[in-house]
């Protein structure tokens, strides 16, 4: 390794880490395929809460609401682990990228708030709206920096 | 089927959000996220639009489900807001969070709008 890496902000692909610029052009089958198998694998377990935990139009959508502050805390172990230990190449692909990609969806969230107003739960939209955020926001941070601390504290990083 | 359906639509959605990411990185090299704000804004628009038409289960699951749920991410976003605030940028960490909440809630609501005007 020459220098420190670069800072990466996004964890889908960041063109401004070397590593993530060439995956494609070296090997696009390969990444390709496991953003795909990754990508059906969330969304086939959100789909899964999504159908366990069903809501009306005018109630607090749960089932996203814990997918997506779970794929939140998710990602932040994830880029934490990435940053600091070896993984294989297709690592953030598959489960960056695809499974944490496909397991949680913005759509399906300012689409809920959008019919819970129409229902005339402006509260509950206003609600869920907030909480997805707060949670959302606090458990990437919470998974970053408690996996972060315990991989420090471990040692052995590169 | 159901699952063969969003299976089917999250194999598309997820690669083709790898994809617009690296076109849209390599043609604005900004601080903001504009990758993940323009799929997540697109499949925002389009999940607006699935649900003001009478689409079958069939559809809803591909399209809906699978698709416009694998193309855009909580995820990404959220991590992208955390790597801003972590990096000293909050000011365009705060300009993610509203661009992309008031962005996809207008996209949304656009979708619904032109779908129920095209169908009637």
């Amino acid at each position: 390794m020459t220098g420190p890496a670069p800072r990466r902000v996004d964890p889908d692909v960041d063109l401004h880490v070397p590593a993530d610029r060439d995956e494609l052009p070296a090997h696009p089958a390969a990444v390709l395929g496991a953003i795909a198998a990754g990508g059906v694998l969330g969304a086939l377990a959100r789909a899964g809460v999504q159908t366990a935990l069903p809501h009306p139009p005018d109630g607090f959508p749960w089932a996203t609401f814990a997918v997506n502050v779970t794929g939140c805390l998710l990602i932040g172990v994830l880029m934490a682990v990435i940053g600091r230990r070896r993984v294989a190449p297709l690592t953030r692909p598959f489960l960056g990228v695809g499974v944490l990609g496909g397991f949680t969806t913005f759509s399906a969230y300012v689409v809920d708030v959008r019919l819970a107003v129409a229902a005339g739960a402006t509260g509950t939209a206003l609600t869920y709206l907030a909480a997805t955020l707060l949670g959302g926001l606090l458990a990437v941070a919470a998974g970053d920096t408690v996996a972060g601390r315990l991989l420090d504290r471990a040692g052995g990083g590169r | 089927m159901t699952v063969l359906l969003i299976a089917l639509g999250a194999a598309l959605g997820a690669p083709l959000r790898y994809l617009t990411d690296r076109a849209v990185q390599a043609r604005h090299d900004s601080l903001l996220p504009w990758g993940t704000l323009t799929v997540n804004v697109v499949g925002s628009l389009l999940l607006g639009a699935l649900v003001a038409v009478p689409a079958g289960p069939a559809v809803t699951a591909a399209l809906g489900t699978g698709f416009c749920g694998a193309l855009t991410t909580w995820s990404t976003f959220g991590y992208e807001t955390l790597r801003l605030t972590r990096d000293g940028n909050r000011l365009a960490a705060l300009a993610n969070v509203l661009l992309s909440v008031v962005a996809g809630l207008a996209a949304a609501s656009l979708g619904y709008a032109l779908a129920r005007a095209a169908t009637g």
